[in-house]
Order: structure tokens, then sequence, then C-alpha cells
């Protein structure tokens, strides 16, 4: 598991293109809420947390797409599933590759964008605690998507639609916890949530990740 | 259930059921309609407009039904492979998706005289529309490959992902406490709601479910119908 996590990872730094498309990505998406909504400091602190969030769910879904879709064209998924690996290890493999990818990179940008935007200095520890919590709960749904569409007709419209609606639960609880932390309030509920939201979907995705493989090679 | 796997046995009792469902369902509509909109009273503080609830609560019920009941059935052609399961399935995605859509919209009409304003970001909204996404979801992903089969699988797993919404909507008005009502009708300790007004809602409950019935049996048929028309044109081409 380890190695075919290390081999996604190789693949990625050597073809590059992908993971710094997904930054550029969302750092271009947040560099554009000044200028829609104007450059008004208070307006910018008050949207900030939910801006972030939001490109970065964009960002995530953007990189999905391609998770599963180059090892199904040319075979290796198959290879993959025929080996003494179980699916569910494939599919977690999988999923942790591509957060180290896109994830962690966001958790390191985001505390530089958030000052753009005119976040208090003290709240960026918990921007960056609940992007940890939050990006790789977006990779787990996201892929569960990746998986159900894998050789769809117009599976890139079709992700979206899919996974979207769950994500919402994400934003919320993520939105509210740095919302209480802007406002002063304990974000500790929220942010517990969202840890047991994360706890669930380890379980549960890989299970359904691995269905739905399974499902496209039959 | 395994007696009913076999289309053909299915049918014949469909066939027998669909006129009984439809009949009841005309019945209760029109009993529920006249006892709802003009033979009960109206609410002491919300006037009229509480007959939207007539409308409103058994499609919101029955939105919920569908999507139990289909997802029940996707576990059941995921496991046991059940011919018939992934049929229902189809069948019902539409009508649920309608009930959804009935359901948010006299919502909102009602929400506008009540709360005063169309819609707020409560946790029962907000999961009831995600409920309406999924609905859309699974069409558009049913249809969306060349093999059928392929395509029936994906939804049964979108269908099972998606059933961890049900009972957030069913307790996001205890967990969350905003402003949507919590339940008067299936609660611990009986029904809150006056008779005069609790009888012609289970009336109308009555009337979506046979419809329901009527429609769905309407339409695996037809599923059915479809099935069959397409083995025996490969069958002519191959």
């Amino acid at each position: 598991m380890l190695r075919l996590i290390l081999r996604d990872l190789r693949l990625v730094f050597r073809q590059g293109s992908d993971a710094t498309a997904a930054l550029m990505f969302f750092v271009l998406c947040v560099v554009l809420f000044p200028f829609g909504v104007g450059p008004e400091p208070n307006v910018l602190t008050r949207i900030a947390p939910g801006v972030i969030l939001i490109a970065a769910l964009l960002a995530a879904l953007l990189s999905m797409e391609r998770l599963f879709q180059g090892d199904f064209e040319d075979g290796s998924l198959e290879l993959l599933l025929l080996s003494p690996l179980p699916a569910e290890g494939v599919a977690v493999a999988k999923v942790a590759a591509h957060w180290l990818v896109t994830g962690v990179p966001l958790l390191l940008v985001a505390p530089l964008l958030a000052l753009l935007l005119r976040m208090p200095v003290e709240q960026l520890g918990l921007l960056v605690g609940t992007l940890a919590l939050a990006t790789p709960l977006l990779s787990l749904i996201g892929a569960v998507g990746a998986a159900l569409t894998l050789g769809a007709r117009r599976s890139g419209v079709l992700l979206p639609l899919l996974v979207l609606p769950l994500y919402i639960p994400v934003l919320i609880f993520a939105a509210a916890g740095l919302d209480a932390g802007l406002s002063g309030l304990s974000p500790r509920p929220h942010l517990l949530l969202l840890g047991g939201l994360l706890c669930g979907a380890l379980v549960l995705a890989p299970l359904a990740i691995a269905a739905a493989l399974r499902a496209a090679h039959e | 259930m395994h007696r009913f796997a076999n289309p053909a046995r299915f049918l014949k009792i469909a066939n027998a059921v669909l006129p009984w469902a439809a009949g009841l369902s005309a019945v209760c509509f029109a009993a529920g309609l006249y006892l709802g909109l003009i033979a009960s009273p109206p609410d002491y503080q919300q006037g009229d407009t509480v007959r939207i609830m007539y409308i409103h609560v058994p499609a919101a019920w029955m939105s919920m039904f569908t999507y139990s009941t289909m997802a029940l059935a996707a576990a059941a052609a995921l496991v046991w492979k059940h011919p018939l399961a992934e049929v229902y399935a189809k069948a019902a995605a539409p009508l649920g998706a309608g009930f959804t859509a009935l359901c948010l919209l006299t919502g909102s009409l009602w929400g506008a005289p009540m709360w005063g304003t169309w819609w707020v970001w409560d946790a029962r909204l907000t999961s009831v529309l995600v409920l309406f996404f999924l609905y859309l979801g699974y069409m558009a992903l049913v249809d969306a490959f060349d093999d059928p089969a392929r395509g029936a699988k994906a939804g049964n797993i979108l269908l099972l992902v998606g059933a961890v919404n049900v009972p957030i909507i069913k307790f996001s008005v205890e967990w969350w406490n905003t402003l949507h009502q919590p339940a008067s009708v299936f609660r611990l300790g009986g029904p809150t709601i006056a008779a005069s007004m609790l009888w012609p809602l289970l009336l109308l409950a009555l009337a979506f479910q046979s419809y329901f019935v009527a429609v769905v049996i309407l339409r695996i048929r037809a599923g059915l119908a479809a099935r069959r028309v397409q083995t025996l044109r490969l069958g002519q081409t191959g």
C-alpha cells in the first residue's frame, strides 16, 4: 500500500502539471474575490473563511477527475485490483496520495491567502486546523464520485453533480467553526463534528470506492 | 422476496394490484382534498394557509419513503443481484424527485406568509435540498453509461452512499433548533395535531402512497418491456 502511495506521488512529481494546476487554481480563485466584491477590509474579513473553503473544495474537485481515470485507461487499475492488496486498500492508497498532492499544499498556501483577505493573524492556526480536517474529507468523498463515474459519458459534468451535494456538510461545519473563531466563540463543537465526519468517511468511503471500482471492471 | 424475482410472476401480481391502487388513490385524493381544503377548520393562528400542510407533509413523507425504499432495493440488488430491485430503483427515482420538488415548492409557498421568507438555510430545508440533488444525480448517473447494467450498479452504490442523508433529514429538526417545526404526527406520546386536521392529512398520505404504488407498477412494467425489446433486438442483430 505504501508502495502504491509512493508510486502515485512519483508519477505526480514527474509530470508535475496536475498538482500545481490545482494549487494555482486555488490561489487564483481566492485572489479573484477582492476584485469581485471590492477591497473593503471588513467585507473581506467576513467572507474570507467561506471563500477559502469554497476555493479549496473546487480545487479538490478539479483534480479529482484524474484520480482513477489514468489508471483506468492504461489498464493498471485492473492489475491493482487483481493484486493481493484488497480493493479497499487500493482505494485508501489512491485517496492518501491525492490528499498528499492536493490537500497538503493547500494547507501550506492557505495562511498566506488568508492574510491577503485580511483574516486576523490569531485565526490562521484555526484555519489550518480546519482545513487539515476538511481536505481529507473532500478527497475521500470526491473519490467515491470519481470511482462511480469511471467510464461514463460526460463524466466531467457528472462528477460535480454527484459530489457537490455531498460536500455541503463539510462546508457547513468547517465554515461554522471558522466563523465561531472569528466572532470569538469556541470553534470546538464544529471541529469535533468535522472530525466525526472524517472518522466516519475514513471507514465508509473506501468500501464505497472499492465497490465502485469493482463495478467499473465487470 | 425471492419468490417475486421472476418478472412474469411479479407482473401477474402487480397487474392485479394496479387497478385497486389507482382506484384507492383517486378516492383518497377526492376525499382528502375535500376534507383538507374545504371541510377542515382553519388554524387559529395560521388561518387558511395551514391547508398547504395537507400537500406539503405527505409529499415530504413520500420523498423520504421513496428514497429509503430505493436504497433498500439498491442493497438487495448489490447483495443478491435481485433483478427487479434495479428496475424498481430506476422506476421510482423520478417519482421521488417529483415528491421532493413538490415538498420544497409547497414548503416555500407556506414559508413566505408564515416565516416571512421563501427560504432559510435551516438544517431540514438544506438536507431535503441535498435529497433532491441526490435524486437528480442518481438519474444522471444511471443514464450516463453505454452499458445499462454498469449504470445501474454505479447508481446503486450512490443510493447507498446517499442513504446517510435520510436519518439526517428525519432528525434535523430535533438536532438543530431552527425555524422548521419539529415532528407533530410521528412522535413519542402520540400526535399533537387536532383530529379534524389529522384525518385529511392521513387520507392524503394514503392517496399519495397509492398513487406512488400505481405509477411505480406502470413504470416497472415499462422498464421490463424496454429490457425485453432490447434483448430481442440484440438477438436479431447478433
